[in-house]
Order: structure tokens, then sequence, then C-alpha cells
């Protein structure tokens, strides 16, 4: 404490006393001591705040707002203050104006008419050129709660709706909502709006716009057809809130478009989706059709798989989200990757895992083998509270089954004697649970529940009574000797479920008792004024069973409780006295039933079922309130069934003709990357912040829009723009990237020659891409993933028709579907003809973004792994120990950065050699070594082949180490040939012509060789060139061009070589890798290899 | 309606008195607590209040966080993780600015208390909850800032509109500039386990998270790799982390948020046997007559790796019958609350030469029966420059930017719910 009461004393000068007073209120402290001095304060508080309010000074204005939001926040009312406060709405000290705010929107509601006069100062606000302030406009505009102004709220949202400033329109996708909860007529022009901002592209709005959805209209299930593939591929880069509300949304969805992919497992399909009047047979007829046809729909695909990654999230909500969306919609075999994250979730607060559990426990259920390796997860410790320790019970129950039940009964031991009587008392209920449902434990749990009969706490021993009850029942074989052990406990147990429960089972099974039966029956007409009501009942009952069975014992004993019970005051009793009196009694009156007495009442019964509380609570969606509740809560909607058939998926497809707005991001700098590899959101975003934050410049100087950077980088995208307009296409993307190169090291500071290079053919789109790629490093792996596509969209027109074919590949991960949106017609800014993209081509690379996985560069078998090994100890330096290396040419299976080698060790001495093991290690920087296991011992003239990881880190230095024997040391080295740095790949002689295109300029080296006559034809040459470099063969259409292609085994770096045989016994050698080093080795290895014989 | 989300926000202290109160719609009268404090006096104890509760017409979640409660008012149907992790999200907030968040913190900072939840939370959904653009909007309280406020009469504030709000990377702010640039990484490992009485593990898990201190100027991209990424199972992220390079490559890559921050829990795979570092010898035993048990439990360095362990402390929560206890230790202090029945043990570092042990007699009310069940015994511990799991990180590389930025790495072992049964 506090700034407040000091600043107040400070500046409150004019009201000394009410200063201190003040300051009291806010010491927490004080506590209720200041209850005499609040009260005070309250009296006096009016007009002393009104003239503070009321003063010209900002500071008495604002501690006075501070106080009144200090009595708003205890639920104190200061609606008198109204007039005073309002009149400070145009302040332009800004936390003055946040406070009062705070202050409107609180009592806006009230004081209706008095709220109109602020209403100016928002609608002149909505018109600021800065975004922020627009947008705290609409905020308090749309939460203030006047009817009166609803057709001004309407069309600030309509105008908010289609602001430059993606951030102006999330807050309109919020009032919406705002202002259906105020006028629901409003809905159909909502609704309007909410269809106009699903289209936007903006990460920031569509989290909001979706809730707006939901709220407002969720039943509009064809206003997402069109958004479905953009949400989807928007998803990981939306904020964490919103991804839970979008994830939602689409389970929903899913659930209405798509084909259930359960249809195998028939047992699966959800119980509930049965319906009561369809047949077995119906449903066998049904699912055996559409087994046999059911492809999973590729935009089903694409959510299960956008989702996927989001299970690493940090926010324990979108983990549960994309849980029960795969719990939902994926197909039977695909859940269980969910089952980690839940497990994760479990070590967070007391609140999540209480809501973790609840679905955990649904899920198990129904699939035990998804947290079986888990079990231990779920143990309990004594400091769970109560119900987290319940719900564990419940999940350790649940997963049950005959290999695990004794781990489980060995735990649940622990538990009985638990402290905590309440979990104790579950726990034996449990132990009931897997007797009844594991047949092989019965018994043992049977003996072990009676042996807590002679337990000291009666909850325990009450519990057991119980169920032992309902385990006898279930059970029909002779168990007279607990039921006798029962019997004597009577005397002793006072808890009146277990009493009246042991005593329903010697009337039961009094057959069984027979010795015993009368007895109690006896003890229990002694003290039955005594009893509680249901042990009266169960008296009665037993009475009449006895009196049935073995009339001539308990005759009297019968009629002294029947008459004891007639005179009972509560009235059931006397109810059932009377029943059981006509029925068992034969006297005149007694009708037709009395004979048929044994039968009613000694029937068999069935017996009870010991099911989980959780059975049926998989009828609602995993993850909601509903289904932690057991109960519908309002507003909850139900997931549909899946349909028979799938609507139709083209609704999907994303027409050409959009309408044109400005702040649409312009093609040409539209991300044109979804960088595949990062979180980030992309370009999109930043242009459409870029966009609007430089109107904002162009029309005004606010100041406060923008960091520096930002403007620089306006200019520099205008400067592009420039230059763009006038070039021809050819020299466009030239100078677009020399921009992009420009904005790049204004924005990033990067920029360092090889960082241009390689940003050469890369858009500037991503920026977080860009700075670790274009910072040459290690990290340039991403590019090979990064996909054909991207560079297409800035790439001359010649490459356009390749780019096509590409396409048809379903290849491509993680592009967003968005890259390919319409081009809106009014951006010939940064992209060189946008023109050229015709419909056609736009649709395809739709098609290519829809069925979205990378361009598979996947490592293969080598071509050719050449035999001949390199000396690396020789026999006579080695004492005897020789050692040769050769390189298999496979992935390393120690760490898949290192060169897999191996060395053949050989004893040419003639004595054991022992305890060979690799020593100290002088390795350059970034090199590894995997050694090899220590050889024990080498017996003489045997060898043995070690193999051993090297990482190179792409680099042709060597590997020095020390081969160590038990006497010897011997310093050793293996030196790689730059092609023993590769991992061959495969791809398509398309993807490889495309990725060439990227990999130009310094990236390539060319040279041409004269051949050694013998290389000249292809196979030869083919054949010099694999036995040099570990490369992979991309099919060629020309027989005299042959195309290879590799990655480094560290970066994962493509490397691309071309080899055209030309005539006369010349070729032209071309190696593409944005390695330029092991370019140029490789080169000149290759030239060597083919110009030699 | 699935997303009409937080409607009335209520805070409760543990004596069941409402403290603050803040609405998003139209105001919630506070009766509507009442609920809560049914199942508030219910509860034995405030960690087993249950976090959903239904009334009528609305439904409660709430979180118990340092003696408050957060309580929520929800009216309509929504994800509950989604109420409880704002809730957390919010706490943690206060958390960070006030340093603490507790009744006493929260009503001193009331003002600012206000205006932060007027910014997360726009009409009962989640606004702006990175820390970083809070900051922006409103500056933390300091001791030196109320005194500048008061001479200068300037406000907390920020006069600068945040533009990490409207950013593609939301968690930082622009235009960060230090003089010292640093980036300081804490591998802080936990070991969950259960020990049962014979001293053999029943359970064991080690649990990691990876919490950064980055005060570096500009935008720098940094990238963070292990010597042994195998070992990570499963792990979670901080929103910054491309996942994409993770699975690719197994390096952390990411444009850090400004400050502390946690970068990423992981859970080590389970194939790897846990190292216990302590053991732990325990006789304790109630006597049927006497209303007194015994009590001796002695600690003794088990799997330690060469490294001193710190800070143990053993808690017990001693049943219900047990009236006091006549102990004596031979290393630290202990203390025992006869009312909530917990005796803390502090040990602090241990001597390998000398084991601690903690001896003596508890006296118990007679005429009851023997508690069945021994207590179980709860241990912390510390051990610095040791993770347990034997994780590495192999280096730290920073793109981006020019400088040369100081770099540390620092690791800790600790128990987590490490819990011995006697």
């Amino acid at each position: 404490m506090s700034s407040n009461s000091l600043s107040y004393n400070d500046q409150g000068g004019m009201a000394v006393e009410h200063a201190s007073e003040a300051g009291q209120e806010t010491t927490p402290t004080t506590g209720s001591g200041s209850g005499f001095g609040l009260f005070r304060t309250d009296y006096k508080k009016d007009d002393d705040l009104k003239e503070m309010l009321e003063s010209n000074k900002d500071s008495l204005k604002l501690e006075a707002m501070k106080r009144i939001v200090g009595l708003i926040a205890k639920g104190k009312n200061s609606s008198d203050l109204f007039p005073a406060v309002v009149k400070n709405v145009a302040s332009k000290n800004i936390e003055l104006k946040k406070l009062v705010y705070v202050y409107l929107v609180r009592y806006a509601e009230e004081q209706q008419d008095l709220a109109l006069l602020s209403i100016s100062t928002f609608q002149r606000a909505l018109k600021d050129p800065n975004q922020l302030i627009r947008a705290s406009a609409l905020r308090v505009l749309s939460s203030i709660r006047v009817p009166i102004i609803v057709p001004i709220m309407m069309l600030a949202i309509k105008e908010a709706a289609s602001d430059l400033s993606p951030y102006v329109r999330k807050t309109a996708a919020h009032a919406i909502q705002k202002l259906y909860s105020l006028d629901p007529d409003q809905k159909e022009h909502l609704i309007e709006v909410i269809e106009k901002l699903l289209k936007d592209k903006s990460t920031l709005v569509a989290g909001s716009v979706v809730m707006a959805f939901e709220e407002v209209c969720p039943d509009r299930i064809d206003l997402i057809h069109k958004n479905y593939r953009k949400l989807c591929n928007l998803l990981v880069d939306v904020e964490e809130w919103g991804q839970v509300v979008i994830i939602n949304m689409l389970t929903r969805y899913a659930r209405t478009q798509f084909l259930s992919p359960w249809r195998e497992d028939k047992l699966f399909i959800e119980d509930n989706e049965k319906t009561f009047y369809e047949s077995d047979e119906d449903n066998k007829a049904k699912s055996a059709q559409i087994v046999k046809a059911y492809v999973m729909d590729p935009d089903h695909q694409l959510l299960l798989r956008n989702t996927k990654p989001l299970l690493q999230s940090r926010n324990t909500a979108v983990v549960m989200a994309v849980a029960q969306l795969y719990w939902h919609l994926a197909p039977k075999a695909d859940v269980g990757i969910i089952s980690k994250s839940l497990v994760r979730l479990l070590r967070s607060h007391r609140e999540v895992q209480y809501i973790v559990l609840q679905n955990i426990a649904t899920i198990s259920i129904q699939r035990k083998g998804m947290f079986e390796p888990y079990l231990k997860s779920f143990y309990v410790r004594s400091t769970d509270a109560t119900h987290i320790k319940i719900l564990k019970l419940e999940i350790l129950t649940n997963l049950a089954n005959e290999a695990n039940i004794s781990t489980i009964l060995r735990e649940f031991q622990t538990y009985v004697k638990s402290q905590d009587k309440v979990f104790a008392a579950a726990t034996i209920q449990a132990i009931g649970r897997c007797a009844t449902n594991i047949t092989e434990v019965t018994d043992t749990c049977l003996n072990g529940l009676v042996l807590l009969l002679s337990n000291g706490n009666e909850t325990v021993v009450a519990e057991s009574v119980v169920v032992i009850k309902n385990l006898l029942q279930t059970q029909s074989t002779q168990h007279g000797d607990i039921i006798k052990h029962m019997a004597k406990l009577l005397d002793n147990i006072t808890v009146p479920m277990a009493r009246a429960s042991i005593l329903w089972l010697i009337g039961e099974y009094c057959e069984r008792v027979l010795k015993i039966a009368p007895d109690v029956l006896r003890k229990m007409a002694k003290t039955f004024t005594s009893e509680e009501e249901i042990v009266k009942l169960q008296i009665l009952n037993l009475a009449a069973k006895l009196y049935l069975t073995n009339s001539k014992q308990t005759k009297l004993l019968t009629q002294y409780i029947l008459n004891l019970a007639k005179y009972d005051q509560n009235y059931d009793i006397r109810d059932r006295t009377r029943f059981i009196r006509q029925l068992i009694v034969p006297n005149e009156k007694s009708g037709a039933l009395s004979k048929y007495a044994k039968k009613i009442f000694l029937a068999p019964k069935p017996a009870p079922v010991l099911e989980s509380p959780f059975k049926d609570r998989d009828r609602f969606q995993l993850g909601t309130l509903s289904h932690t509740l057991n109960t519908k809560a309002s507003g909850y909607l139900e997931l549909s069934q899946w349909p028979e058939v799938a609507p139709d998926p083209s609704m999907r497809n994303v027409e050409v003709i959009e309408p044109v707005n400005q702040w649409k991001p312009q093609l040409g700098k539209v991300k044109t990357t979804k960088p595949a590899h990062s979180f980030y959101s992309d370009g999109d975003e930043e242009d459409e912040e870029e966009a609007a934050s430089g109107s904002e410049e162009s029309s005004s100087e606010d100041s406060s829009s923008g960091s520096e950077d930002e403007a620089e980088e306006d200019k520099s995208s205008s400067g592009s723009k420039g230059s763009d307009s006038t070039s021809s296409s050819s020299e466009g993307s030239d100078s677009e990237s020399e921009s992009n190169k420009k904005k790049k090291t204004k924005k990033k500071t990067t920029g360092n020659e090889s960082g241009k290079q390689s940003a050469l053919h890369k858009t500037d789109s991503s920026t977080s891409e860009e700075s670790s790629s274009g910072s040459q490093s290690e990290s340039e792996a991403q590019v090979d993933s990064d996909s054909g596509t991207d560079q297409n969209h800035q790439k001359p027109k010649s490459k356009m028709k390749e780019v096509k074919e590409l396409i048809k590949k379903p290849e491509i991960s993680l592009l967003d579907l968005d890259d390919f949106a319409p081009p809106p017609s009014s951006s010939p800014i940064v992209m060189p003809k946008p023109a050229v993209l015709s419909p056609t081509l736009i649709m395809d690379l739709e098609g290519l973004s829809l069925s979205s996985t990378s361009i598979a560069i996947d490592v293969t078998s080598p071509v050719y792994v050449p035999a001949k090994p390199h000396e690396l100890l020789h026999r006579m330096s080695g004492k005897g120990l020789s050692a040769q290396y050769h390189f298999p040419r496979q992935p390393c299976i120690y760490n898949s950065k290192m060169v897999s080698v191996q060395v053949t060790l050989s004893n040419e001495a003639d004595q054991k050699i022992e305890g060979i093991h690799i020593g100290g290690k002088k390795l350059p920087t970034g090199l590894q070594i995997y050694e090899f296991n220590r050889i024990e011992s080498l017996e003489p003239g045997s060898s043995i082949t070690v193999s051993m990881g090297i990482d190179f880190n792409d680099s042709t230095q060597s590997a020095n180490f020390q081969l160590c024997t038990k006497s010897d040391q011997f310093s050793v080295f293996i030196q790689p040939t730059v092609g023993e740095l590769l991992l061959p790949v495969t791809m398509s002689e398309q993807d490889f012509k495309v990725q060439q295109g990227k990999l130009t300029g310094m990236n390539e080296n060319t040279t041409s060789i004269t051949l050694e006559p013998k290389n000249s034809s292809g196979q030869p040459a083919v054949h010099k060139i694999v036995n040099v470099a570990n490369l992979g063969l991309v099919p060629s259409g020309l027989d005299n061009i042959h195309r290879f292609a590799a990655k480094t085994v560290n970066a994962g770096t493509l490397v691309l070589v071309t080899l055209e045989l030309k005539e006369s016994l010349t070729a032209d050698l071309i190696v593409n890798t944005e390695k330029t080093a092991i370019g140029s080795m490789l080169l000149r290895e290759i030239k060597t290899a083919l110009s030699q014989a | 309606m699935i997303n009409t989300m937080i409607h009335s926000l209520f805070l409760i202290n543990s004596t069941a008195d409402i403290f603050l109160e803040k609405h998003w719609k139209s105001v919630v009268s506070r009766s509507v607590c009442d609920y809560f404090f049914e199942a508030f006096s219910k509860a034995s104890d405030p960690e087993n209040v249950p976090p959903v509760i239904p009334t009528p017409h609305h439904y409660l979640i709430s979180i118990f966080w340092e003696k408050t409660f957060f309580v929520a008012v929800i009216q309509n149907e929504v994800s509950p993780l989604f109420v409880i992790e704002f809730l957390h999200r919010v706490a943690e907030t206060f958390q960070d600015y006030f340093g603490e968040c507790s009744e006493t913190s929260i009503k001193d900072n009331l003002v600012i208390v206000y205006e932060l939840l007027e910014e997360m939370l726009d009409n009962g959904f989640p606004l702006a909850t990175e820390s970083n653009i809070l900051k922006e909007l409103i500056r933390p309280p300091t001791i030196l800032r109320s005194v500048v406020n008061t001479i200068t009469g300037s406000s907390n504030v920020g006069n600068m509109l945040p533009s990490g709000q409207l950013s593609s990377i939301p968690w930082r702010r622009a235009g960060v500039k230090y003089s010292n640039n640093e980036a300081y990484f804490d591998v802080i490992e936990e070991i969950d386990a259960i020990i049962d009485k014979s001293g053999s593990t029943v359970f064991a898990e080690i649990q990691g998270v990876i919490d950064a201190c980055i005060k570096l100027t500009g935008m720098p991209d940094l990238t963070l790799s292990f010597m042994n990424p195998r070992l990570l199972d499963d792990v979670s992220f901080h929103p910054c982390v491309r996942f994409k390079r993770w699975e690719s490559e197994r390096v952390l890559s990411f444009i850090p948020p400004d400050g502390t921050f946690r970068l990423m829990s992981y859970h080590v795979s389970s194939q790897n046997l846990v190292a216990i570092p302590v053991y732990v010898k325990h006789n304790i035993s109630f006597r049927e007559s006497g209303a007194s048990g015994r009590f001796d439990v002695t600690i003794g360095p088990k799997q330690t790796m060469g490294k001193t362990v710190e800070g143990i402390v053993v808690t017990v929560h001693l049943p219900k019958v047990v009236l006091n206890t006549d102990l004596t230790s031979t290393h630290g202090n202990y203390t025992f609350d006869p009312v909530t029945k917990i005796l803390v043990w502090d040990i602090g570092k241990m001597n390998p030469q000398k084991l601690p042990n903690l001896k003596g007699t508890l006296s118990m009310q007679s005429g009851v029966p023997k508690p069945e069940e021994n207590p179980s015994l709860n241990i912390q511990l510390r051990i610095q420059q040791l993770a347990i799991s034997g994780l590495k990180v192999n280096r730290l590389d920073m793109y981006g930017e020019k400088y040369k930025p100081f770099k540390g790495v620092k690791y800790v072992t600790k128990a987590g719910k490490f819990q011995v049964r006697t």
C-alpha cells in the first residue's frame, strides 16, 4: 500500500481528511476494523467525489475515478455519480478515460438516458485514424447495453467489419455477440456481417468471428463450407483461446459433413448412435455397405492433421479440445495419440486434473487400451483432493483386467486403509466392481472384503457389507460361511445401511443358514423399536421370508414383529406390515395372491449390475460442461450423428470471384508459403498490418500507431510498388526480391551474403522463416520441406507450367489455402502481372493445398555401395591390430545427422587383443562421434565389424580419435569424401526441376567436362557418379540427361546433380545446392571421376 | 451458444468473504455465491471444493490459488477447462504484476486489477492474456513508479498503444533494448514418485520444464539444441516455439518473449529408469492401548550422482487422533501444527556422514481405535547442477541480431510429488 493513498494525499490537497479515510479504505489490513471508517466515507463520499470529478484537474478526477472503481469492485452502488462521471468520457487522459469506460459499461444499463450523452464521443472515436482507438471505442460502445442505440451499434459494426485493421475487425466480431444478446432481432443483419468476417484471412479475426458464429447462428453450417479449409490451415497460428472455439466448431461441422470413419469396427459405433428401433441386421447391412466404399474425405484428413500439433499446446483447454476432436472424429486407430497428452495434463493444477480425469474416465470405459500403459499415472497420492482420488479410482477400476488386476488390488489395499474414509469406502466399491468384472479374482476380493468386516472403522465395514451383499447376489455358489460371519457382526455394526443389508442377505439365503436365521430374527425383534426405518423394513422382510420357509420356529416371532410394526410411527412401515400380513398369514379374507406368497418373496432376483457412474457420460461431447455435470447444460449443442451419405464435398471448394477488399493481402506479397516449420503467423497478417498502418500514416501523423520498424517497412514496400508497376515481368521478380531483401535487412538485420543469396528466390513472406534460413547456418534444412509452391508465385512466368504439373502431386505440407485464394484484382503491387494466374491455375493451386503434404523428399536406399574399404590403422603401426572402414551409405541408426561408418577390426597378431574402444577424440567443432561398444577381446586371426556414427557437420573435415586397446593407443582419423556426406533421396522430375529452380545463382555450380570415352554413354557415366557420391537417381524423360538428388546428412540440404551428355565426348555438369562448398567439391569429384577411366 | 463465456468473476478469500467482483455483462447478484459457500462449508478442506458447481440459473467454475478462490459465473455450456485455464492465467498475471497473488496484494492494487481484467476479457471472451502485451497496456506497479507518478501526476496506464497485440508475434513487444544482452535457461526436473513401505518404487517418472529469462535487444531468433533430445518423450511448448522444426530436427527454434517465461515442459520417456536420490528408513507405529505412538524416520542418500542433496523437507499429515509430538531431530528443525496435524521437518542440506534422523513419541487421544494406516511422508529436495534424466543443452545460437549475448544454462533437480508410504 500504496500508490493510491500516497498520491492521493499529495494531490487531493483540498480534502485532507477524506484522504486519510480513502487511504484506509483501500488498506486491506484494516479489515473489519475499518467498517466504521468505511461507513463514514460512504456517508460523505458523494459530495466529495462529485466535486473532484467536476474540478478541472485531471489528477483529482483520476483519483476520484480510482475510488469509484474501488467501490464498483466491492459491489457498492455508485450509480448516482453517473452524470458527473459521464462528462469525462472525452478526457484526454488515457487512464482516466479507461476508468470512465469501466464505469460506463457497469452502469449504462441503469442510466440509459444519461448514457446516451456519451454516444457521440464514441461515434467520433470510431472515425479516429488510430486503429486502437477505433477498436476501443467500438468495444465500449457495444458494451453499453442500451437498446436505443442498437441502430448505431449495427452501423458501427458493419463499418468496422470492413476496417483496414484486423484488430478493429476482431473487435467487430466481438461486438456482434454483444449486439445479438441486446437485440436478437438483428440476427439476420448480424449473420451478414459474420459471413463477411468469416472470409477474413487474418488469424486475429478467425477465433473471434467463429465465436460470434457459434453464438448467433451455430446452425448455419452452410457459412462454414467455403471457409473450412482456410480455418483448418490458419488454426495453428490463431491465438490459443480462438483455437479452442474453432476446434469445437469444426468438430460439430465435421460430424455433419463427413462419413463415419468407424464403420468397420461396428461394435464401436456409439451406443447412442443406434436408434432404438434399428435392428442389428439393419446395422450390419448398412455398415457392410459403407465399409466397402469408405475412403476418408481429404478435408476430414486435413482437419485431423492440422489439429494434431496442437496437442503440444501449453494451454490445457486447447489440448482438451483437440483430444475431444480426435475422440469424436478420428478413426479408432488414430485416437490413441491423445492419451499421452491427456496424461500430461494431469501434472497441471487440481482443477485441470479434475476435468481431465473425468474425461479420461469416460474414455477408459470404452477404450481400456488407450490408458493402460499409463496405469501408474492414476495411482492415488494421500495429498490428492478427495474428488481427484475418487476419479483416479474410477479410472483404475475401468482399466482393470486379468493382467493387471493383481497390481491394482495391491494398490487398493493401501487405499482401503486411507484416513480419508470417503475415499476408503469408494475403494471398497471399486474392489466390488473389479470382483464382478473379472471372475478370476472374485473369490480373492470377497475374502479380502470379509477381512475388512473386522475393521475398526464403521464406514469401511458398512461399505464392505453392502458390497459383499451385491457380490453374493451375483454369485450363486454357496457362501454360507460369509453370511454366518456377517450375522455375527450384526451385534456390533450400527450403520443402518449395513444392518439392513445383512438382514436382507439372511432372509434371501435363509435356507443356507437355517439355524442362525431364526435367532437373528429373535434378536432383531428385541431391538425393533429402536431401529432405523430402513432396518425395520428389512426386519419385516426377514420375518416374512422366514415365516414362509420355516413357519414352525418363527410364527410367533413374526406375529410379534408384525404387531409392533402395525403401530409404528412411520406410515411406510405400517403399510408394509398390512401388506405382508395379508399376503402371508392365511385367513378367510386373503385373496388368491397368498398362494403365491412364497414366489413373491423368494423369487430369484437378478443381481445388481455394478457399473461405472461414467457409463453413460459418453452421450455428451467430451470436454464440455455438460459432460462434467452429467446433465445437459443450457446452450449445449448436441453433436450430430454421422451422416449416412456425405454431403457434397465440392461445397468446400472456394470460388475464384471474391469481393475485392482493400485490406486483402496482395497476391505477390501474400505469404506464399505458410512456413511449414513455424507456428508463427505469416506474412498475411503482417502485410495487412503494414497496409493498415501505412494507410494510417499517410492519413495522419498519429505517432502511436506502428513502431519505427513498421514505418520503414512500409516505405520499402511502397518502394517496391513503384518499381514493380513500371518494370517488365522478368525484372519484376528481381526487383521484388531486391525490395524484399531491403526490407529484410531493415527489419531483421540479417543479411550476410549467403543469406541474401538464398533469399533471392524466396519470398519474404514469413519473417521467422527468413531469419532462420536466411542466416545461412545449419538450419537450412527447412528449404526442402519448404515445398515447391512457395516460389511459384514470384517465379517468372516461364515456370508456371511446371508449377501446374507439380500441383497435381498431392504432397504439400501445411500449405495455407489462402495462399492461393483468389487474388484481389486490385493488387498490381508487388506481383508481376498477377493476371497471368488464370483461374484454372488458381484452382489447381488450391487443389494442391487441399491435398496438402510436402513434396516427398524421402531418403531411399543407396543406388550403389562401393565396397572399397579405407585404411584406418595398419597392422604394423597398430601392433597387430588392423582396422579398415567403409561407408555403408545407410542412414545412421544412432542419430539421423550422422554418417554411418563400418569399421572392421582384425587381429593379426598372435595374441588376444583386449578392450578395444575409442579413446580421446579431437574433433573440430560441430563434429560428433557415436562410438562403437567396447570389444572385450579379439582372438588372433579373427576380425569383427562394428558400426559407428559420425556427424561430420556436412564438412569434409576429418574426425580424429584414438583407437585404444587395453595396452595401447593409436591415433587414427576418418575423413569422408564429399560424396559420403549425402543420403540419396527420391523425387519426381517435376519436383527436381522446381527445386533446381530455387537453387540458381550462387547455389549453382556448372562445368563442362570432356569425358573419358568409356563413360560417354549413359550407364557407365551414371555408375561412375553414384560410385563417387551417394546420390539417388531421378527418373528422366530424356536419354542424354541424367539427374541425381540427395540431401546432406547433417542439415538435410538438398543437393541436385544434373549431367547432360553432349556430342563428341563432352557433357555439362550442374550441381545445385545451398551448401556451396559441398557443391563445388562434388562438382570437382564427379568431374575427375568422369574424365578418368 | 457455446461461447457466452465468463459472465462475472468473484474473488473470495479463505474465510468466505467476497472481496472483489467484476461483471462483463449484466450484473449477476452476489447471492449466486451462496451455492459456492454451501459447497465450501461442506468441504473439509478448501482443496476439496468441487471446481464446477451447478446452480439453478448459472454454473460456477472456480479455482483455488494461494488461499483465494477465483469464482467465474457461467450461464451457458462452455468448455470448463477453458474457464479454468483462463482463471489460472489471471492469477498468474496478478502474481506477475504484484509479486504475489493474495487478497492483500489484490486489494492494494484494486485499480490495476480492474484495468487488467478489463483488458483480459471482452464480453466474457479472452482478449489479451500475453503478459508482454498487458505490460505495454498497463504498467506493473513499482515503488519507484508510484513515487514518480505522485510527483509528475502521470499514470500507470501505458500511453503507447501496444503493437504486440497487432503483430504476428504477439508475445514479444517491439523495440526491446538492453545494454547487457543475456539469455538464461533453467532446466528444472522434478521426480514424481511413490515409494512403498518396503522401499521399492511403485511409480516414478521425471517431468521437466525449461524456464527462460531472456533479455535480448531487438528481435533475436534463437535455436536451442540438446545433446540427447531423444530423452524427451512428451513435450509442450510456449507458442513461440516452431513445432515443425522440433518435429524434424529436435531443436527448439523460437523468437522469445521478453523476460521470463516457460519455454517448454517435457516428460522423460518412461523406459529410462528413474534414479531415486534418497532413501527413507521409517518406523512409525501406534500402540493399541497406550494412547501413544512411535515415530522414527531417517533419510539417507541413494542415487545422487555425487551431488549434495539440499533443501530437504519432510511433510507428514499425521492422523487426526495424534494430539502432540515429542520428537528430537539430529538435523534441522521440526514443527507440528496440532490443528492441521501437519508435521514439517526441515532438514536442509544432507550430510552423508551423519544421516538426519527424527525420532520420538506421539501422544494420541485415548479411547479411540488406533489409526490403521501410517501416514505417508512427502519429501521435497533439491539437487543443484544436475538434471536427473541426464538431459543436456548442447548449444544456443542466435540469428537475426548482431551482438553477442551472454548465455547461461542452469540445471536443478527437485522432488515433485514424491511420496513415501509407510
